[in-house]
C-alpha cells in the first residue's frame, strides 16, 4: 500500500479545513442526502469516532465498511440520534440538524433497521408495523392498505396478517424495513443486514435495496463483508479505527484493495503457514446426537403417566423432536485446527455445549486424549485440559461486575495458581492476572477494575489469556475474534497459532469465513445439526463454503485449482 | 491502585448512608405530619441507650439478628431470596428445644446436640424449598413463604399438650419443657440488674468470620458468588448450578436454625408461645442494609437492635414506639433504591475512569503497536 490505487479517491483530510469538504464530496448536483462532517465521539474504553466525514448521495446505496469495532455502529447511532456526537455536524438534504433522540431522526426521514430485530413475535405483521405509529394511518383498514401499498411498491412481499413468529429471518427483516418505510423514512440505515441471512436471501435483499434506490430512497448499508458490498453499493466509505480513511468506487475496486484499506497498511492474515498437524488424535467424537429440548422436558412428564393415550403419543412426538445434533462424528489431532463453517443456529452452539458438558446428548461418545469424557461434568473436563473461548463472552465467559483478577479465576478455580486445597490464593491469582494483562496486551489501568469497564476486545484478550494459561490440550474457540479490533484480532490469532504449534487441538467455530479458511487445517460444514461437507482450506473459496453452508453443496468440496487434495492438513502450499 | 480502593470504599458506604439519611428524614416527616415533636423521641432513644441493662439487651439482640441476617445474606450472594428464614428459625428453635428438654447429657455435649438439631431442622426446612426449585423449578420466594405458614401451623400443633407441649402450672402459656442446666450456654453476667450477655453472641460473631472466609477465600465460596453474579457463566465455568442452589439453601437454613440459639440456650431454655417471632423478616432488611457483607451486617444488626430496644419505653413518654417500625420499613425501600442508584453510578464512573486512564496512558501503547 505504498502507492495509492487510481480508483481510490484521496482520503478526507484528517484535520478539518474549510476546503476539506469539497474534496470528499462526490459530484453532487442536488444536495446530498446525508452529510457528516468532522464527527467525533469519545467513549470510555472503546474505539471512538474521530473526525468522520461521509457524504451520501441521494438515491444511492452507500456502503460503510470497516472491521469489527472500527466505529461503524457508533457512527450510525449518532446519525440515528441514539448518541450525541462530541463534535461535528450532520446535514440532511443540505440542511444542518441536531438529533437528541431517534424520534428527531425519524422526523427527518431517517429509519434504522437494527441487526437484532425488534419485533413482537406473538403479534401479526400489521400489528408490529403500526405499533408505536398508530397516529400515522390508524390501526385498521387504512394501515393495512398502506402496508400493502409499500410492500407492492418495493417488492417486499409482506403479508400483513401473518404472525411474526411464523416468519423466517429474511421475512422478518423485510417487516423491519417495511416498518421503517411506513414511518416515512427516505434514508434507511441497515446495520449488518446480511449477517443473519444465507446467500440466496442476501440476493433477494439486494433486489429489494435496488428497488428502494430506484424509487429515490437512500440506503446506508453497514457491512464488513466485502464481496456483498461490491455487489450492491454505489459508493463505499471505509472506516478504520474510528475515522474515515477513504472512499472507493465499487465498479473498479477489488475486495483485496478494500480489505487493505480497511485494516491499514499491514493486513493481518489469519493464515497459518506451516502445518503442525500430527497423527495423534486428541479429541474424538462419535455419533453425537441431541434432540430438541422438548425431549428432555417430556421425560419427567411421562412418569406422571397421562391417562389420555393421545397425550402419550403427543409426548413421544415431542421426544422425537428436531435433532439439534445429528450423528456428529469428528476427530481433531494434536496440533490441528478443525474449522466448522455454518450459518448460526445450525447446531454449533449445541456442539460446543456437548463438548463442554453443559448439555447431555442423547447418544454419542466423546474421547479426550484417550479418555472417555462423555459423562464427565464440566469442571472435570476443564481440569482435564479443555479450554473454552465462548461465543457469548458476557454470558459464558465473564463475571461482568467482578474485578479482572476474579475473572481470571473463573472456570479454573480448582487449578493452580488460583487455589490450593480448596482455599483460594488471591495473591497468586492477582499476580498471574497481571502477567496475562501484560502478555496478552489487555488495555486496562489495573486488575481491580470490573470486567464490564473494558472494551470487548480487551475482555476477549483476557479470556484468551486465561484459557491459554492452563496449557489446554483442546481448545474450543467460538468466534474468537468477534467484535474485536484488528490489533487484538492478530494477537488472538497468534496466541492460537502458537499453542497449536505446541500440540494444541482446536475446534474453531466462526462466522468469519476468511478466519476459518485462513486458520484451519481441516474444514467441515455444519447444516441442520449435521456435517454436510468437508473442505480443504488450502483450495476452498469463501463462495464455495458459503453455498455449502446453505445446504446447497454436500460431500467433499473441491477447490478449483487443486482438484484432488487428499491431505487437508498439508497446508504448505499456502 | 489505592485510588480505586478508596473510590470503592466511598461508593460502598454511599448506599447505606443515603438509605439511612433518607429514612431518618422521612420518619421525622411522618412524626411532623402527625403533629408530634420529631426530635424528642430520637433524643429519648439515645438517652435510653445509656443504660447498661438496655445495652446488654442491644448486644444480645444484635447477635440474634446477626445470625439470621447471615442466613439471608448467603442466599442473596447466590441470587436466592430465602424469605423463609423466619419459619426455619421458629421450627428449628422448637424442635431443638424439644430434643434438648428430652435428653440429659454432660454439659458441652448437650449443647452440641441442641445446636446440631437446630441446624439440621433449619436446613431441612430450607432444603424443601431447595429441592422444589432444583427439581421442579418452583421459585424459592413462593415456596419459602408457604413454608413459613406451614411452619407456623406445625409449631402450633406440635406444642399442643396432647402432643409434645407442656403447660406450666398457673399459666396459659405452652412450652416444650425446660432444658436441663447442662444444656444452658454460659453467658457473661454484667452485674446486678444489668442482665447477662448471651455466650452464643460470640459464636454468632465467630460465624461472621467463617462466613467471610468461606465466601471470599474458598473455592466453594467463589463458585457460590460466581453463580450469584451470573448463572450462565458459572455453569460454563464448571459449577453444578442445581447442586449449588441446594447447598446454599441448606446452609442458609442451618444458619437460620442457629439464630434461635442465643435466646433458647441463653435465656428461655424452652420454646414457648411467646418466643420472639419475625426475626427472619427483620433479618432480610439487615442483610440488605449490610450489603451481605459480614461487617456491614454487623453494623446493620446493631442499628436495628438499638432501634428496637431503645424504643420500647417511648410509649411511656407519649410517643408511639411504632415509629421505629416505620423507620425500618422505610429503610427497606430506601436501601433497595439507593443501592441500585449507587451501583449504576459506580459502574458508569469506573468505565469512565478506565477510559480516561487508557486515553492518558494509551498513547505510548498505540505508538508501540504501530511500530510493531
Amino acid at each position: 500500500m505504498s502507492q495509492r490505487h487510481d480508483n481510490f479517491a484521496p482520503p478526507c483530510p484528517s484535520a478539518p479545513t474549510p476546503s476539506g469538504q469539497g474534496e470528499c464530496a462526490i459530484n453532487a448536483s442536488s444536495p446530498p442526502a446525508v452529510e457528516l462532517h468532522g464527527i467525533t465521539k469519545r467513549f470510555p474504553g472503546v474505539v471512538a469516532n474521530k473526525d468522520i466525514a461521509i457524504t451520501v448521495r441521494k438515491g444511492t446505496v452507500h456502503a460503510l465498511i470497516g472491521e469489527n469495532g472500527a466505529g461503524k455502529s457508533t457512527l450510525m447511532k449518532i446519525l440515528y440520534g441514539m448518541q450525541k456526537p462530541d463534535e461535528g455536524t450532520i446535514a440532511i438534504d443540505g440542511e444542518q440538524v441536531t438529533f437528541s433522540s431517534p424520534g428527531d431522526a425519524i422526523a427527518r426521514g431517517i429509519g434504522m433497521v437494527h441487526q437484532h430485530f425488534m419485533l413482537a413475535d406473538n403479534l401479526t405483521v400489521l400489528e408490529n408495523v403500526v405499533l408505536g405509529g398508530e397516529k400515522l394511518y390508524g390501526i385498521g383498514a387504512k394501515a393495512r392498505r398502506k402496508i400493502q401499498e409499500i410492500s407492492d411498491a418495493y417488492g417486499l412481499g409482506v403479508r400483513p396478517d401473518a404472525l411474526v413468529e411464523d416468519l423466517g429471518v429474511a421475512d422478518r427483516q423485510r417487516v423491519e424495513i417495511l416498518k421503517v418505510l411506513y414511518r416515512g423514512a427516505r434514508i434507511l440505515i441497515l446495520d449488518e443486514p446480511t449477517a443473519v441471512l444465507v446467500p440466496q436471501e442476501v440476493d433477494a435483499l439486494f433486489d429489494n435495496l435496488r428497488e428502494l434506490k430506484s424509487e429515490g430512497l437512500t440506503v446506508i448499508f453497514i457491512s464488513h463483508k466485502l464481496g456483498e458490498v461490491l455487489k450492491v453499493a454505489d459508493d463505499i466509505t471505509v472506516i478504520r479505527r474510528g475515522t474515515t480513511v477513504g472512499t472507493a468506487d465499487p465498479k473498479t475496486a477489488t475486495t483485496k484493495q478494500l480489505a487493505e484499506l480497511m485494516v491499514g497498511t499491514e493486513l493481518p492474515s489469519p493464515e497459518t503457514r506451516e502445518s503442525t498437524v500430527t497423527d495423534v488424535p486428541m479429541l474424538q467424537v462419535t455419533g453425537l446426537t441431541l434432540t430438541e429440548a422438548g425431549a428432555a422436558a417430556a421425560a419427567p412428564l411421562t412418569t406422571a403417566a397421562p391417562p389420555d393415550p393421545s397425550g402419550a403419543v403427543a409426548l413421544q412426538e415431542i421426544g422425537a423432536g428436531r435433532k439439534l445434533l445429528d450423528d456428529i462424528s469428528l476427530t481433531i489431532h494434536k496440533g490441528e485446527i478443525l474449522g466448522i463453517a455454518g450459518v448460526e443456529g445450525n447446531g454449533q452452539t449445541e456442539l460446543i455445549e456437548a463438548l463442554m458438558g453443559m448439555n447431555s446428548p442423547d447418544a454419542g461418545v466423546i474421547t479426550l486424549d484417550g479418555k472417555d469424557i462423555s459423562t464427565t461434568p464440566v469442571r472435570k473436563r476443564r481440569e482435564g485440559g479443555i479450554g473454552y473461548i465462548p461465543e457469548d463472552r458476557h454470558r459464558h465467559g465473564l463475571l461482568l461486575e467482578a474485578p479482572l483478577w476474579e475473572n481470571r479465576i473463573l472456570g479454573h478455580v480448582t487449578e493452580a495458581p488460583n487455589s490450593r486445597r480448596g482455599v483460594l490464593d488471591p495473591k497468586a491469582a492477582r499476580k498471574d492476572t497481571e502477567r496475562i494483562v501484560r502478555e496478552y496486551d489487555v488495555r486496562t489501568p489495573g486488575i481491580d477494575v470490573t470486567a464490564a469497564s473494558l472494551s470487548g476486545g480487551n475482555q476477549q484478550k483476557l479470556i484468551v489469556g486465561r484459557e491459554m494459561s492452563h496449557a489446554p490440550k483442546f481448545l474450543i474457540a467460538a468466534h474468537p475474534t468477534r467484535g474485536v479490533d484488528v490489533g487484538a484480532q492478530a494477537q488472538i490469532w497468534d496466541a492460537i497459532r502458537d499453542a497449536r504449534r505446541e500440540g494444541l487441538a482446536v475446534l474453531l467455530i466462526s462466522a468469519d469465513l476468511d478466519e476459518l479458511i485462513g486458520l484451519s487445517d481441516t474444514l467441515k460444514v455444519m447444516y441442520r445439526g449435521r456435517f454436510v461437507a468437508d473442505a480443504d482450506p488450502a483450495t476452498i473459496t469463501p463462495e464455495q463454503l458459503g453455498s455449502a453452508m446453505t445446504g446447497a453443496a454436500t460431500g467433499r468440496l473441491e477447490g478449483t485449482d487443486a482438484p484432488s487434495a487428499e491431505h487437508p492438513e498439508d497446508g504448505d502450499a499456502r | 491502585m489505592m485510588k480505586f480502593d478508596k473510590d470503592k470504599l466511598i461508593i460502598g458506604a454511599a448506599g447505606p448512608v443515603l438509605a439511612l439519611v433518607s429514612s431518618f428524614v422521612l420518619t421525622m416527616l411522618v412524626l411532623l405530619a402527625t403533629g408530634l415533636d420529631p426530635i424528642e423521641p430520637i433524643r429519648l432513644m439515645i438517652d435510653n441507650a445509656g443504660f447498661s441493662d438496655i445495652q446488654v439487651l442491644i448486644v444480645n439482640q444484635t447477635g440474634i439478628y446477626y445470625l439470621a441476617a447471615l442466613a439471608v445474606a448467603i442466599g442473596f450472594r447466590m441470587n436466592l431470596f430465602n424469605i423463609g428464614v423466619d419459619g426455619q428459625y421458629r421450627l428449628a428453635a422448637m424442635v431443638s428445644a424439644l430434643v434438648g428438654a428430652s435428653i440429659e447429657l454432660p454439659g458441652p455435649l448437650h449443647i452440641l446436640v441442641i445446636v446440631l438439631t437446630a441446624m439440621l431442622t433449619g436446613a431441612f426446612w430450607a432444603g424443601i424449598a431447595g429441592i422444589l426449585k432444583t427439581t421442579r423449578g418452583v421459585s424459592e420466594v413462593v415456596s419459602t413463604i408457604m413454608l413459613n405458614a406451614i411452619a407456623t401451623s406445625l409449631v402450633a400443633w406440635l406444642i399442643l399438650p396432647k402432643n409434645f407441649g407442656v403447660q406450666p402450672e398457673g399459666s396459659n402459656n405452652l412450652t416444650t419443657g425446660e432444658i436441663a442446666e447442662s444444656g444452658w450456654f454460659p453467658g457473661i453476667d454484667m452485674g446486678e440488674g444489668n442482665g447477662v450477655i448471651y455466650g452464643f453472641t460470640f459464636v454468632a460473631l465467630a460465624l461472621g468470620v467463617v462466613y467471610w472466609f468461606v465466601l471470599n477465600r474458598t473455592r466453594f465460596g467463589f463458585d457460590l458468588r460466581a453463580t450469584g453474579a451470573s448463572e450462565s457463566a458459572a455453569q460454563a465455568s464448571g459449577v453444578d448450578a442445581k447442586r449449588m442452589i441446594l447447598t446454599s439453601m441448606l446452609l442458609s437454613g442451618a444458619l437460620a436454625g442457629l439464630s434461635g440459639m442465643p435466646t433458647l440456650l441463653g435465656e428461655t431454655h424452652t420454646y414457648s408461645l411467646d418466643f420472639p417471632v419475625g426475626v427472619g423478616f427483620t433479618a432480610i432488611t439487615i442483610a440488605l442494609l449490610g450489603r451481605n457483607h459480614p461487617v456491614g451486617i454487623f453494623f446493620a444488626a446493631l442499628l436495628f437492635a438499638f432501634l428496637e430496644k431503645t424504643s420500647s419505653s417511648l410509649d411511656v413518654a407519649g410517643y408511639p414506639k411504632e415509629i421505629t417500625k416505620i423507620m425500618q420499613g422505610i429503610i427497606v425501600i430506601a436501601v433497595v433504591v439507593s443501592y441500585e442508584l449507587v451501583r449504576r453510578y459506580g459502574l458508569r464512573r469506573q468505565q469512565q475512569k478506565v477510559g480516561e486512564e487508557l486515553a492518558a496512558g494509551g498513547a505510548l501503547k498505540t505508538d508501540k503497536e504501530v511500530a510493531a
